[in-house]
């Protein structure tokens, strides 16, 4: 008897299901999301099964990342997902070419013909179902309408969508500065374009008969339209796009016969079957929650919330990532109003409406003063005239000591962000920020709540009294996804789920942001405070993790406007506040615009908004140049200045008697430049330098990196070898270098494995490296003698005969270039130092590597830092003013022994006016190493240390929270 | 920060934990410790504690074999079952420009940061980046110690061609555990490491192992290249031997001996490329380089002439393998050893192959999944995957990739 097939397909967060008859025809097919239920899906589905077709019995397989433990459990046949495609593909699509498929949490490229290839996301989910219904929340839609707000696109944006994080910081700034929503909307289609082809593609090209399949491309016509404008292509999305892989367990069942009834009694059977690590319960009655609800109501009994307005009132605001927070209050610090409501993309609409609102139910308010912190500062502050813009430290410092004279440590967990400082003599000492990863934070938590069904609020109440909190460690989001996932297949519980999911917020804060190895390292009064503390299983988790009671006001989540109000509140001097008035209110209106800056080469996308009364804000632009105002001091910025240098050299060119070289100006190059085009030049060649970095740069070679977890310094080499590859040249030379020259720093003196290997990667992933002479040889620039010998061969085995004393003097010239650059570099540090010191001026070291001069690499922030009144000088332009000391630390790459003796000499000098600011290239593994050591030797000598992680993402937000921080901080210090 | 100092006088009452990575070497290897008066003792403990250790102390974007390792040596101290004030800790050293080269002082900061700073930390290296007065490595015991990756290679080669045929579940292993034990008392007789017993042994070895009751079947055979820890240790890979000895396959793996090659060509390489170091010392570390090649030569010919078991390829061979793929100057991490592990198993026959890496490992961005597309270019039928490894990176991701290529690797054994 012939058995009907039935394919199951369990992904991340739905459940496919089809039917195939005798013939091979679909009969029954159906898409559910499964809210984690898979057993009891996979039973009712079976029933449903048994009553539309009459079979008691059938021939079953299932398929899809979440079905792999059930289908264990339950000894069921299992097909890997991508293989269950390829199999439905080949019968049903056999001239395919190249088929796209994304998932909820899965972005697959299977390569058909010409040696099957299948590339899966790995370990990052960016770019996939859950990236693009993350972001439709955060634009406060529903997926399906981003479809359609993105058919009236106008522009397309940069957005990162390696990871939610960085795809969030990209559009946050955008919503805030008002960019049309529709635009906003196409750009999220298209950053998942280009992360499945920058991540996926990996040099192999997409071309041919191009299948779109799974979910998102399945829903979202403009993501099809998005893949086919930047392939070039007319992708096919054909009939059951959403089945592929359930079609294809289907047709790999062919087992024996599974009877439904016993198949359904079986799973009913099998819950709760293997054990999963959990961790102790949050309370462990309700006595103790009670006990513990009430210590914190206490604390903040001093507050009390007022009816009506007496004398002076202060306002203050806090425009968050994904909130806006408002609070007015009295002279005593009473509270007359709050209020705390998603920003829904527009903040200004929020705070427009509070205003409204306060002026109508108090007619007789006088408003004295008013402030403004957070992301939308700036725009709001335009928006409506407020009197002050503060930095978010402050304001949340200025709130926490109001609860808490003597605090010391305030942590603050907001939508999407983790913020924690500590206070040393009563000023910001050491700021933490989260700026790799949000999976510690609120937005993250609500996301989760609302996959599974729940409101965040109602989702955090299930965990309060669950037994065996899930142990889901600290990680990524993604990562915490797939641990849930699992979790669930080992039968935990929501409310266990809840509960772990609380608890591992807190351990990201504490072990990824803070790092801290106990309560004490953080400080004996510690404040918490933002959103996410609102949930009591969050609060709990915290002072269990740190053994120790901390306080939470009632106000946790109001925090930074509360905090904004009190330094309006110090800080006025006017009789009455700037803020605009009920009548100009009434009729606020606003327009935004989108251009683009020519003022530079960045290009900077701006929005301009132009509100009633001519006020305007513009939005997008890293430096003053668009927004017309000038900077009174003349800016002193050594990383301009380096620049300026290396630029020079692109410039000088020859009249070729060998030839034409072509140098990629990248990673080491930023340092060697000097020395490899003088040697070339001295010898004849013409050198052709490829231009400074750019978005456009990365893309055009985004396609044949093969690491996706790479730095971005590294996957900007492939646009540069692009480049190079037009123009008309003889040959490429990027050379491999395992040692730098040894500056005696260290105990050695390496480049790191990425920039010492690089030209191997780009060797054996760039397919038109073959067309063109591509010299990547090791070479040791370290030992002069052997060097000159292999460069010499080098050249012979390419170039024809050369006199041996020609290629020597030509050397010796190359490392003279390379000294007579670093002493300008040097030099110049010298004289801004000088300057510094007769205009009483701060200084930052703001120390990195080389390459970070590079403004596609650094985002502009030397020149951020100059605009806050600082001097920008270089970690190589003061490196040599130490001598070799003792480290910690292996100090073996030569690079980073500078930043050590950079640090050492900050320490040392005692000048309060110095002070270092590291980069640091996300996905770094070095600077895992070094930013701990580099810390270490400047709080030795109660120096602050201060870190910026940079990446793809132009966002300079955190970067600017950081600096001003610092700069109070420092000016704290000053007593001013 | 001080840094304590294991001297002459510790070694006497002090106990030496290590990390373990192959369970049967490194018992061999902290046998022939014991016989030189340090007591060591090798942590075999497992458990998420470990990982939960290393990330409270440990910067967490440091790889995952450094946080495992010092995660484990830690928790190894808190657990009570050590005089901690008589407890010294051993690690290993590759000194390259690798971030390995820091674990030590990773595992320094973190027994700081854990109030155990007082307690000394032992380099095990080879190229003088670090040294302790107490503790010394003879040329005698390097020997020796030679002689325990060796055996320990050849039962790791053995087991993994003879466990997925063993009609009785469970004998292979019985049959390693045998002999590790055998070895380990066998290392007091004076006689043991001479080569005429050496190859005795080998002989005896093999044959038990030939001898084994086994199925005549054929399963897929599937590599294992990447990172030494992660590559090796169960810890790192979450039994990644197990899971795919549960999927029908037959594990091929390399041993450790060519990593301890590899580690010495690259001190000659420095001299080829870079003229570095002088010519005695290069002088003697070709002497050690002909040594090893002759000890493993042993190895080849014994089992080439008492079973029809793959034998390992020449180290020579493999060197050689890496032409027109990557220069041999790339040294950092596993390096070109990465790449040319692909090919020698590719040039055995093995056509699928797991890169296991710890997540974000540097060199790995090179000599990994850098190498992978000219690897698939010159041989388009291999299946390649790199599995990231980390704390937070879960079981059933890693293990639905493998099946995917376990699933097109079947296919291909089909038609």
């Amino acid at each position: 008897m012939f058995l009907k097939k039935v394919g199951l397909d369990v992904g991340s967060t739905t459940i496919k299901c089809v039917v195939l008859d005798e013939n091979e025809n679909l009969i029954f097919e159906s898409y559910q999301r499964h809210f984690s239920r898979i057993k009891e899906m996979t039973a009712s589905l079976l029933a449903e099964i048994k009553s539309r077709t009459g079979e008691g019995s059938i021939s079953l397989c299932m398929s899809g990342s979440a079905g792999m433990g059930t289908a264990d459990s339950l000894k069921i046949p299992f097909v890997q997902e991508v293989y269950a495609t390829r199999l439905a593909v080949k019968k049903y699509i056999p001239d395919a070419d190249v088929v796209i498929e994304l998932g909820g949490e899965d972005a697959k490229i299977l390569f058909l013909n010409g040696g099957l290839e299948v590339r899966m996301n790995g370990s990052c989910a960016g770019g996939t179902g859950a990236f693009i219904d993350q972001m439709a929340s955060l634009l406060n839609v529903q997926p399906d309408e981003l479809n359609e707000l993105a058919k009236k696109k106008e522009k397309l944006y940069t957005i990162a969508s390696r990871c939610g994080v960085f795809a969030k910081s990209d559009i946050q700034p955008l919503l805030n500065q008002g960019a049309a929503r529709s635009d906003i909307a196409a750009s999220i289609f298209r950053a998942v374009v280009n992360q499945t082809i920058g991540g996926l593609a990996q040099g192999r090209k997409i071309q041919g008969n191009i299948v779109y399949l799974g979910g998102p491309l399945t829903f979202f016509s403009e993501l099809r339209s998005s893949f086919d404008e930047v392939l070039n292509c007319k992708g096919l999305c054909p009939d059951n796009s959403l089945y592929f892989v359930a079609l294809g367990a289907a047709i790999s069942a062919v087992s024996e016969e599974i009877n439904i009834d016993e198949m359904i009694s079986k799973i009913e059977n099998s819950k709760g079957e293997a054990g999963y690590a959990y961790l102790p319960p949050l309370f462990r009655s309700q006595e103790e929650y009670e006990a513990f609800t009430k210590r914190h109501k206490n604390n903040s009994s001093h507050i009390k919330f007022i009816e009506k307005p007496s004398g002076n009132m202060y306002l203050g605001v806090d425009s968050g990532s994904t909130t806006v927070k408002a609070v007015v209050i009295d002279e005593a610090g009473n509270i007359l109003k709050q209020i705390y409501r998603p920003n829904s993309g527009n903040a200004t609409e929020v705070i427009k409406s509070f205003l409204l609102e306060v002026y109508n139910e108090f007619p007789d308010i006088k408003i004295k003063s008013s402030a403004v912190t957070g992301y939308g500062e700036e725009l709001l502050r335009n928006a409506f005239n407020i009197d002050f813009g503060v930095v978010e430290t402050i304001a949340h410092y200025k709130a926490a000591k109001s609860f808490m004279p003597d605090v010391d440590f305030i942590i603050d967990i907001g939508g999407q962000d983790i913020k924690c400082f500590k206070i040393q003599d009563g000023t910001i000492g050491n700021i933490f920020l989260n700026e790799a990863c949000s999976s510690g934070c609120g937005s993250f938590f609500q996301t989760f709540a609302s996959a599974l069904g729940y409101s965040a609020q109602d989702f955090a109440k299930l965990g309060l009294m669950a037994d065996k909190p899930v142990d889901l460690g600290s990680r990524c989001t993604v990562f915490m996804n797939s641990s849930v996932k699992q979790a669930q297949k080992d039968g935990a519980t929501i409310e266990n789920i809840s509960a772990g999911l609380s608890i591992s917020v807190v351990k990201n804060a504490i072990y990824k942001v803070i790092r801290a190895a106990s309560a004490d390292a953080l400080g004996k009064h510690i404040v918490v405070q933002g959103g996410t503390f609102r949930n009591d299983a969050v609060l709990r988790a915290f002072e269990m993790e740190l053994g120790a009671d901390v306080v939470r006001p009632e106000i946790a989540e109001v925090m930074g406007a509360y905090g904004a109000a009190l330094y309006a509140k110090e800080n006025s001097k006017a009789d009455r506040s700037s803020l605009i008035s009920k009548e100009e209110l009434e009729k606020f209106t606003y327009k935004t615009v989108a251009t683009v800056c020519n003022g530079c080469n960045n290009h900077c996308r701006l929005t301009i908004t132009t509100f009633e009364g001519g006020r305007r804000f513009i939005g997008g632009n890293r430096c003053s140049k668009p927004t017309g105002v000038k900077t009174n001091s003349v800016k002193y910025n050594l990383y301009d200045y380096k620049l300026e240098l290396l630029n020079g050299y692109r410039t000088k060119h020859i009249v070729p008697t060998r030839g034409t070289i072509g140098l990629p100006m990248v990673l080491n190059m930023y340092e060697l430049l000097p020395f490899w085009h003088t040697i070339f030049t001295s010898l004849g060649f013409d050198v052709v330098v490829s231009p400074e970095s750019s978005r456009d740069i990365f893309l055009s070679g985004q396609s044949t990196i093969p690491s996706d977890t790479v730095c971005y310094p590294a996957k900007l080499v492939h646009g540069h070898m692009e480049y190079l590859l037009k123009q008309d040249i003889d040959a490429i030379f990027y050379p491999c270098l395992s040692y730098n020259l040894d500056e005696k720093l260290g105990d050695n003196h390496y480049n790191c494995p990425v920039v010492a290997y690089y030209p191997e990667v780009i060797g054996a992933n760039m397919e038109e490296i073959k067309n063109i002479l591509f010299i990547n040889n090791s070479f040791g620039i370290h030992n002069t003698k052997t060097f000159k010998r292999h460069f010499y061969d080098m050249l012979t085995a390419h170039f024809g005969s050369f006199p041996r004393k020609d290629v020597s003097n030509a050397i010796d010239k190359g490392y003279a270039e390379r000294e007579k650059y670093l002493a300008l570099v040097r030099a110049k540090g010298e004289e801004f130092l000088n300057i510094a010191k007769a205009e009483n001026r701060q200084v930052i070291v703001l120390a990195g590597r080389p390459y970070h001069v590079d403004p596609e690499i650094n985002h502009g922030i030397a020149n951020l830092i100059c605009e806050l009144g600082a001097i920008v000088i270089t970690e190589d332009s003061i490196s040599n003013r130490v001598e070799k000391f003792r480290t910690n630390v292996l100090n073996q790459w030569t690079y980073h022994s500078r930043i050590y003796a950079a640090a050492k000499y900050i320490a040392e000098s005692g000048n309060k006016n110095i002070n270092l600011v590291q980069l640091v290239s996300f996905g770094c593994g070095l600077d895992a190493i070094t930013s701990d050591e580099t810390r270490s030797i400047l709080e030795e000598k109660g120096r602050i240390y201060t870190q910026l992680k940079i990446d793809e993402i132009a966002n300079l937000g955190t970067s600017k929270i950081r600096l001003r921080s610092l700069f109070d901080a420092l000016k704290e210090e000053r007593g001013e | 920060m001080e840094k304590p100092i294991f001297t002459k006088e510790m070694k006497k009452d002090y106990t030496i934990l290590a990390p373990n990575m192959l369970p049967v070497h490194f018992k061999l290897i902290s046998r022939i410790f014991r016989a030189y008066g340090y007591k060591t003792e090798l942590l075999s403990t497992t458990g998420k504690e470990i990982s939960d250790t290393g990330l409270k102390y440990v910067h967490n974007d440091t790889c995952y074999p450094a946080l495992l390792v010092i995660g484990q040596l830690i928790s190894a101290l808190q657990s009570g079952k050590y005089d901690i004030h008589r407890t010294a800790l051993l690690i290993t050293q590759t000194g390259g420009g690798c971030r390995a080269s820091n674990y030590i002082s990773l595992l320094r900061k973190a027994l700081d940061k854990a109030d155990l700073g007082f307690v000394p930390v032992i380099s095990l290296n080879f190229a003088g980046t670090e040294k302790s007065p107490g503790f010394k490595i003879t040329p005698m015991m390097f020997i020796k110690l030679v002689s325990a990756v060796l055996y320990g290679d050849l039962l790791m080669t053995l087991k993994n061609q003879t466990q997925p045929y063993e009609k009785e579940p469970g004998s292979t292993i019985a049959l390693v555990d045998f002999w590790a034990e055998k070895l380990v008392n066998d290392m007091q007789s004076p006689k043991f490491f001479s080569r005429k017993n050496t190859l005795r042994n080998y002989k005896t070895i093999i044959e038990n192992f030939a001898n084994l009751d086994r199925y005549d079947t054929k399963k897929m055979r599937v590599g294992i290249v990447g990172e030494i820890y992660v590559k090796f240790a169960p810890l790192g890979n979450n039994n990644l031997e197990d899971f795919l000895l549960s999927e029908n396959c037959e594990v091929v793996m390399s041993g450790l001996l060519d990593f301890c090659m590899y580690c010495v060509y690259n001190m000659l390489a420095d001299r080829t490329y870079y003229g570095d170091g002088s010519k005695f010392k290069s002088r003697i570390i070709r002497a050690v380089f002909k040594y090893l090649l002759n000890r493993q030569k042993d190895i080849i010919n014994s089992i080439k002439t008492y079973s029809d078991f793959t034998a390992p390829s020449d180290f020579r061979h493999v060197i050689s393998l890496t032409d027109g793929y990557i220069s041999t100057a790339t040294k950092m991490g596993e390096g070109w050893l990465l790449t040319a592990e692909m090919l020698e198993l590719i040039d055995s026959g093995v056509n699928n192959i797991i890169c296991a890496q710890p997540f974000g490992c540097l060199p790995n961005h090179i000599c990994g999944r850098g190498m992978m597309k000219l690897i698939k270019d010159k041989h388009p039928d291999v299946n390649l995957v790199a599995i990231d490894y980390d704390p937070g990176a879960t079981k059933v991701n890693q293990e639905n990739r493998i099946k995917l290529m376990l699933s097109i690797g079947r296919e291909q054994m089909v038609s």
